[in-house]
């Protein structure tokens, strides 16, 4: 195919330029573009992400104080300590953001349903009415939960009356009769806070899929519910991974709710984290905490997008 | 941009020398020399990746050829970017700009060749394309066969020395597609500019075209007026490709003068000389070609009725379909597995159905001859490529 | 009975809008209120006395203004880094593809208060004065990824035979951007540009890290949360809800009238 198709002796050129145009290379300064397009965006990150992750990784393995200075000794001992003494919060964490990122898939798939394909004219008003929300400072939207969970407050009354608080005191959920200040609230504040992460990416995976699909498969025998099961969530699954992760992600190392809407017994690693750095000072501790959140959420994210089997988000 | 200025006139042939495209290993277009001779309508024919775009693209400036040159008149665009060539494109889909009406799509290049009074020329440009009430509309407003007419109108405006059309009417249902064939061919004589379109539908290019280059991995199989590549197909692909052709396998018995005699499973047919493509030497091989509409057919009785002097086969119809102006049977024979023969619908005699026995005759001066030594079935149209 | 079944989607996803909506509801009632004590968590009487004095409050318009000046600047420097690197990871090809998107997805794959710690350690290892600058800094970096992500998305669906057709009918490279790639992609650079704005307006985390002494909005209503919560701050809360839910009316009956007007 190549040495058999040499170029036949070109007829006699009217102008001595064709030889020299023959073959053409890209000229430097265009290959370049990409490189100056990329540098200072990449430089950025470069100097004010990755950099300081480094800096923290030496941090977490110094020794000191404030008032010495501190120096790298590769103390280790520092993350074994750390993990010694705050396990709780790390696993309360993992436990109250799977929570209510589980809440949140519960109660998002229907709502991106509904807007999806149910909704008709009255899509774009819902739409916006999931983000709205948004335009308030999420700080002043959290503290509004003090409001409707206050002690004697009508949704804290209905519960108690329904009995409802006695199950979920029994399952160590509320205490004493109250909903603040317990794990309850911390996670139904998490849950508020990330639901529009989760319905939104659903809902634009949910508006790809197109509306004869479903009737294909009912038109095959299947019922709704096997049709929900066997088309529609495996098209939506796109939605649903980056869902669970941009909730996740963002609950996992939040110390908003926790500290707004709980008290000293549901702490999240978040809160230590900010403590230790702010308050406390001893960088060392809080870098080695905050390293290892880092890395537990990195491998649950990885384990997890490979589970799932989407790997092209990134 | 004044060195070029596109309303430059006289003496503006395209011509490619020494062209070729490669990626890689790859070769799109192989090493082509070729000229479009000023103010003509020339067709580059062929199936999908045969090189016809990129060899278009390469007259747009839009791809840079790995060798050779492109000149328009004397001068060697080669090395000009496609904004500075006097040469504009319809492009395949149209890529008419989303953002601007109607107006603003066809005003583009005269705005962007500094020109400020541009309001009578689009006015003029729109009525020639007929779409002088949507102006103020945006692209996807239109039908596909009004922004097709606008993707013209914003190439013609400029007056290009050549127009390039990519697939221009692949996107338009086929009712539509013959009307803009001859809107087409009705435009370029009053512009009286050079037209060069790209296309896979060879009736597209034989009603349109002055010339047609038939192409077929990355080469020109064969250029010339559209009945001269019909009659005298020069190789089997062309032959195929371009309408449908029988071709028989046949040795060559004798050669007296200017006529060949050749023989295929026992059956004389003679043929002439000069319209044999490769050497005919006595014992060599032959591929005996003939158009299906040239062939008359004659019921097995009234053999005796056929003139004398004819080609004549006998064989058995297998299959016939009626499609209104002609009826087009498949025949089995002898020489060949399946011959097809297009019969107008004149007097219909009722005996030749499926099953009976008939007699394929046809004048010998409408048999060519091709080079046997190459693949019979080049060209030929599979299922897939027909709904392309 | 039936009808219950047949609608449960509807009946689910209308409980969860009502979830998302309640809280901004009880912001905006309790604007109206005028509380026994310092907080403003329990209903006393009607009131206009916050509405007619927003800013009654020591340091809150303060913190509004800053939290605003922060926002434009980070959305205008993180909408021209993410868009030049959005346009790069489209339209060329390059080396270290892989590790560059890596570096853009990560950010996006932190939790917050690792990146606000990282991000702290820096500043205290280089001696830098925490203020404006340095959340400003920080806002740069986590909205860029998104940024990125937003521009990418639109481009991508960009023909490129658009480009070439603007080529072709006589623009060169920078007309071409202008005229064409530029009114195209320009969703995509306003949506990224919107999510850098919110974004950074209603960052807390990374800002309480990096912000020294200075105080944003989000930061003042955390403190009011130890101190004692003015209604002002529902004031703002609610007056900030109402304006942008007319924003998006409005453009959307502006949309409305364009694309009827534009209709034979």
């Amino acid at each position: 195919m190549t040495a058999t198709e040499a170029p036949p002796a070109p007829p006699t050129p009217p102008t001595p330029t064709v030889t020299e145009a023959a073959v053409r290379k890209v000229p430097r300064r265009k290959r370049l573009i990409p490189y100056w397009l990329l540098l200072p965006g990449i430089l950025w990150l470069l100097v004010f992400f990755a950099l300081p992750m480094v800096y923290q990784a030496s941090t977490s393995v110094q020794t000191g104080s404030l008032e010495e200075g501190f120096e790298v000794t590769w103390h280790f001992a520092t993350y074994w300590d750390a993990i010694q003494e705050y396990y709780p919060q790390f696993v309360r964490s993992l436990l109250y953001a799977g929570t209510a990122t589980v809440l949140c898939l519960l109660l998002g798939y229907p709502l991106a349903y509904l807007i999806a394909f149910k909704a008709g004219r009255w899509r774009n008003l819902l739409l916006v009415l999931v983000i709205a929300p948004f335009f308030t400072s999420f700080l002043i939207r959290t503290l509004a939960w003090k409001t409707i969970l206050a002690d004697d407050g009508t949704v804290v009354g209905a519960l108690d009356a329904l009995r409802v608080l006695d199950v979920t005191s029994w399952l160590g959920w509320t205490a004493d009769d109250r909903v603040l200040a317990t794990p309850m609230a911390v996670v139904c504040g998490l849950t508020y806070n990330f639901l529009p992460f989760m319905i939104l990416p659903l809902y634009t995976s949910l508006e790809r899929i197109d509306g004869r699909l479903h009737e294909a498969a009912g038109d095959l025998y299947a019922r709704p519910a096997t049709t929900f099961r066997k088309v529609t969530v495996p098209l939506s699954m796109p939605g649903i991974v980056s869902g669970t992760l941009l909730t996740f992600i963002p609950a996992s190392g939040d110390y908003v709710n926790a500290e707004l809407l709980g008290s000293t017994d549901t702490k999240m690693v978040g809160s230590v984290i900010q403590s230790q750095f702010l308050r406390v000072l001893d960088y060392p501790t809080a870098a080695a905490l905050s390293f290892i959140l880092m890395a537990v959420v990195l491998v649950v994210v990885t384990v997890y997008i490979r589970r799932s089997g989407t790997e092209d988000l990134v | 941009m004044t060195e070029t200025s596109p309303t430059d006139r006289g003496g503006d042939d395209v011509r490619l020398t020494g062209i070729s495209k490669s990626y890689g290993s790859f070769h799109a277009v192989k090493p082509l020399d070729l000229t479009v001779p000023e103010g003509s309508f020339f067709a580059l024919l062929g199936a999908s990746g045969c090189g016809k775009t990129t060899t278009l693209r390469m007259i747009a400036g839009l791809e840079d050829p790995t060798t050779g040159s492109v000149f328009l008149g004397e001068k060697d665009v080669t090395g000009l970017p496609p904004h500075k060539r006097p040469v504009n494109t319809v492009f395949q889909s149209y890529a008419l700009f989303p953002h601007l009406d109607i107006y603003e799509n066809v005003a583009f290049g005269l705005r962007r060749r500094g020109i400020k009074s541009v309001k009578k020329q689009v006015g003029d440009m729109l009525d020639l394309v007929q779409l002088g009430d949507f102006a103020k509309r945006k692209p996807h407003q239109l039908s596909g066969g009004q922004q097709q007419r606008v993707a013209v109108a914003r190439a013609l405006i400029n007056h290009p020395k050549v127009l390039l059309l990519d697939e221009p009417l692949g996107a338009l249902d086929l009712k539509l597609r013959r009307q803009m064939q001859l809107e087409l061919k009705r435009i370029q004589t009053e512009v009286g500019i050079t037209f060069v379109h790209v296309t896979h539908d060879q009736e597209e290019a034989m009603t349109m075209a002055d010339t047609v280059a038939v192409m077929n991995a990355g080469r020109v199989e064969q250029l010339g007026a559209p009945a001269e590549l019909y009659e005298n197909p020069q190789t089997t692909f062309v032959a195929n490709f371009l309408g449908t052709s029988n071709l028989i396998e046949a040795d060559v018995a004798e050669k007296n003068g200017d006529e060949v005699v050749v023989t295929s499973a026992g059956v004389k047919l003679r043929l002439p000389a000069d319209r044999c493509t490769s050497q005919v030497a006595d014992g060599g091989r032959l591929l005996v070609g003939v158009r299906p509409e040239k062939i008359s057919l004659a019921h097995a009785d009234d053999a005796g009725s056929v003139p004398a002097g004819r080609n004549r086969i006998s064989g058995r119809i297998v299959d016939s379909s009626f499609i209104g102006v002609s009826t087009q049977y498949v025949i089995n024979s002898p020489v060949c597995g399946e011959l097809e023969v297009y019969a107008q619908n004149i007097e219909r005699d009722g005996r030749l159905v499926p099953g009976a026995e008939v007699v394929l005759h046809w004048n010998p001066a409408h048999t060519f001859g091709l080079d046997a030594a190459q693949d019979i079935d080049a060209g030929v149209k599979t299922v897939d490529e027909e709904g392309a | 009975m039936r009808w219950i079944r047949r609608n449960v989607v509807v009946v689910a996803g209308l409980l969860t809008l009502a979830y998302m909506i309640l809280p901004n509801l009880v912001v905006m009632v309790f604007s109206f209120n005028k509380p026994k004590g310092r907080f403003n968590y329990s209903w006393q009487t009607f009131s206009l006395d916050a509405w007619k004095d927003p800013c009654g409050v020591a340091d809150l318009c303060g913190s509004l203004t800053l939290s605003f000046q922060i926002a434009v600047w980070a959305t205008i420097g993180a909408t021209v880094l993410g868009t030049m690197i959005a346009f790069a990871l489209v339209r060329y090809r390059f080396r270290a593809r892989g590790a560059i998107n890596s570096l853009i997805f990560l950010p996006m794959a932190m939790p917050e208060v690792v990146m606000a710690a990282s991000l702290l350690t820096l500043f205290l290892n280089m001696g830098a004065e925490l203020g404006f600058w340095t959340v400003l800094i920080a806002h740069i970096m986590f909205c860029l990824s998104f940024v990125v992500t937003a521009v990418k998305a639109r481009v991508m669906s960009m023909d490129p035979k658009l480009e070439e057709a603007a080529r072709d009918l006589y623009a060169g490279p920078v007309q071409t951007f202008v005229r064409v790639t530029l009114p195209i992609a320009a969703p995509g650079i306003a949506a990224g540009a919107l999510l850098a704005f919110a974004l950074s307006f209603d960052d807390f985390i990374i800002t309480n890290f990096n912000a020294g002494s200075s105080v944003t909005f989000p930061m003042f209503v955390w403190g009011s949360a130890q101190r004692g919560t003015p209604v002002q701050i529902n004031v703002i809360g609610t007056a900030m809800f109402a304006i942008a839910v007319l924003m998006v009316i409005g453009g959307q009956l502006v949309s409305d009238r364009r694309k009827r007007a534009a209709k034979p």
